[in-house]
């Protein structure tokens, strides 16, 4: 947009850039750069950590201990996510379709999950899947079970419960990107004798591509990080990154290996970050006349 | 045929959603201490929660975290996104970028980064701690929302209002604040949600003599099913969608008005 001369003397201009980065530097760069710094810090005998550099932390990443959260913590995670994408993309696809006097409604019931509580949710999940859950009950009285079965505090309630919980984190992005799909697109690839399958292949997925990843960095991330999922659902057995993290902060006082593997988290965001821009980078470039053209 | 699979399959899907909350919020209303079986209506949950002290201190001092922190967060973000729609300038792109990573950075790195950030500044953790860790969790959900929706704004409103001898703020003012009013209305709403809930930040940056309700039905939620606790789940599902419906309404007079 072209910024005329009156404007840029003006003091607000000023006024709220100064005030925009400020507030970023403090809430962003600020705590990232102290958490990168105790990482390499040394555990204090006495404080919660001592000036005194050492690559010990990120060692102590490599050792079977932390590969073996992190595998556990990896495998729940991706599993969820997957499942979230594949049950997420026919819902918003459907939705992107739907009525149009009715979709705003048809939206609404998603987000009101998105908006509610994930604690809460976690916890309403217990009353179905528990011992004397939902699940259980309705299973004995149908004959379809002879005893109750053991759901939770197994891996596979962690996952169910990642999966309840951020199902609606999947929705909404990929529902957004197949708002934004020109229908003409698909049109044309069926007028011109491609499949329904093909159709999906070369024109509705890599268009839809951007809600993908953004989907993904929504379910992946909190799958990963998240500790009140697999402490409320899961067995004693086997500990998640989110708790590892928390314990060394809270219980164990290691708070330098806590910031060193919560770098984890930190490098999966970049990376999907940087995934995000290139597939959006892509549909931007393959659809000029709908591509935002007013960004310079 | 395709189309009755289809609908079945969405009705499925918000089965899924909504189930788990029905039953517990049928649950709160259960005479019965357990979930076995249904031993009639009863509102004495929701009663014991008026007479636990711990539960009711908890949850004032969420609501004036939530009330103060959406606030500032409502003006910070929404003078992130003025900025970013209005002006060019270098690191512009940088700001946009470090905004939106914001709103997708992990809870917990958010938390363990502050608890170390005010433990180095040796600031007291309660009140003050979780306001700001707060604020700073939801200023980036207020900028991204509000630019989204300044995205359909007309920029040449605000340079025919300059030419007309309005100054700058002024013009920002009397033009842009009330269009995007009840865009920032909805961020403020939403941004009271998010740390109205928040577990993960709240967990690291709480100290023990400021204890916030999330954090205190985590610690309940932990023992497993407690009828009080379906009694207070289901007051803060009315609650969050009271507030999503409230957004709602106030996002949908921009487009009558505009």
């Amino acid at each position: 947009m072209a910024t005329n001369h009156s404007s840029r003397d003006s003091l607000f201009r000023t006024f709220s850039i100064a005030g925009s980065w400020l507030w970023l530097g403090l809430f962003a760069l600020l705590p990232t750069v102290v958490l990168l710094l105790v990482a390499f810090l040394d555990r204090g005998e006495v404080g919660f950590f001592i000036p005194s550099l050492t690559l010990d932390n990120f060692r102590e990443l490599f050792g079977p201990v932390f590969l073996s959260v992190l595998g556990d913590s990896l495998r729940l995670a991706l599993l969820s996510t997957l499942v979230c994408l594949l049950v997420a993309y026919p819902f918003a696809y459907a939705l992107a379709k739907a009525n149009p006097r009715r979709r705003p409604w048809l939206l609404l019931l998603v987000i009101i999950p998105f908006w509610t509580n994930s604690l809460i949710r976690t916890y309403a999940l217990i009353l179905m899947i528990g011992a004397q859950g939902m699940v259980n009950k309705l299973g004995l009285a149908l004959g379809l079970i002879d005893v109750p079965l053991e759901i939770l505090y197994t891996d596979f309630a962690v996952f169910a419960g990642m999966t309840y919980t951020f199902l609606p984190f999947m929705i909404l992005p990929l529902y957004a990107s197949m708002e934004k799909l020109d229908p003409s697109l698909a049109d044309a690839a069926k007028d011109l004798g491609a499949g329904a399958l093909r159709t999906f292949w070369h024109i509705t997925l890599p268009l839809t591509l951007p809600g993908v990843v953004a989907g993904c960095i929504l379910v992946f991330l909190p799958s990963l990080g998240c500790f009140y999922i697999p402490e409320i659902l899961g067995g004693a057995t086997n500990m998640l990154l989110g708790t590892f993290i928390k314990n060394q902060f809270l219980v164990a006082k290691n708070w330098p290996l806590g910031a060193a593997s919560s770098s984890v988290l930190t490098l999966f965001l970049v990376l999907l970050a940087v995934l995000y821009r290139f597939t959006s980078r892509r549909v931007a470039a393959n659809m000029p006349l709908r591509a935002s053209r007013n960004e310079e | 045929m395709t189309g009755c699979l289809k609908r079945l399959y969405v009705w499925l899907v918000y089965g899924f959603f909504y189930l788990p909350l029905l039953v517990m919020f049928l649950y709160s209303f259960n005479t019965n201490k357990y979930t076995t079986a249904w031993g009639g209506f009863s509102l004495k949950w929701y009663a014991s929660l008026l007479h636990n002290t711990a539960i009711l201190d908890a949850a004032l001092n969420s609501l004036l975290v939530a009330t103060c922190a959406a606030s500032l967060a409502t003006l910070l973000g929404a003078l992130a996104a003025v900025c970013l729609k209005r002006y060019r300038f270098p690191g512009h792109r940088a700001l946009a970028i470090g905004i939106l990573l914001l709103t997708v950075s992990p809870d917990i790195v958010m938390g363990i980064s502050f608890l170390i950030l005010f433990i180095a500044c040796s600031i007291q953790l309660g009140f003050f701690t979780l306001l700001i860790s707060h604020t700073a969790l939801c200023a980036p959900f207020v900028a991204v929302t509000a630019l989204a929706r300044l995205a359909e704004f007309d920029e040449r409103l605000i340079e025919a209002a300059r030419d007309l001898g309005a100054s700058e703020a002024g013009a920002l003012l009397h033009i842009l604040l009330p269009l995007t009013a009840p865009a920032v209305a909805a961020g403020w709403l939403l941004s009271f949600t998010l740390s109205m809930d928040d577990v993960l930040i709240s967990t690291f940056v709480t100290g023990p003599s400021f204890e916030v309700l999330p954090v205190r039905i985590y610690s309940m939620v932990k023992l497993g099913v407690k009828p009080d606790v379906n009694a207070l789940s289901a007051i803060m599902f009315l609650l969050t969608l009271s507030l999503v419906l409230l957004a709602r309404v106030v996002s949908q007079l921009r487009r009558k008005t505009a």
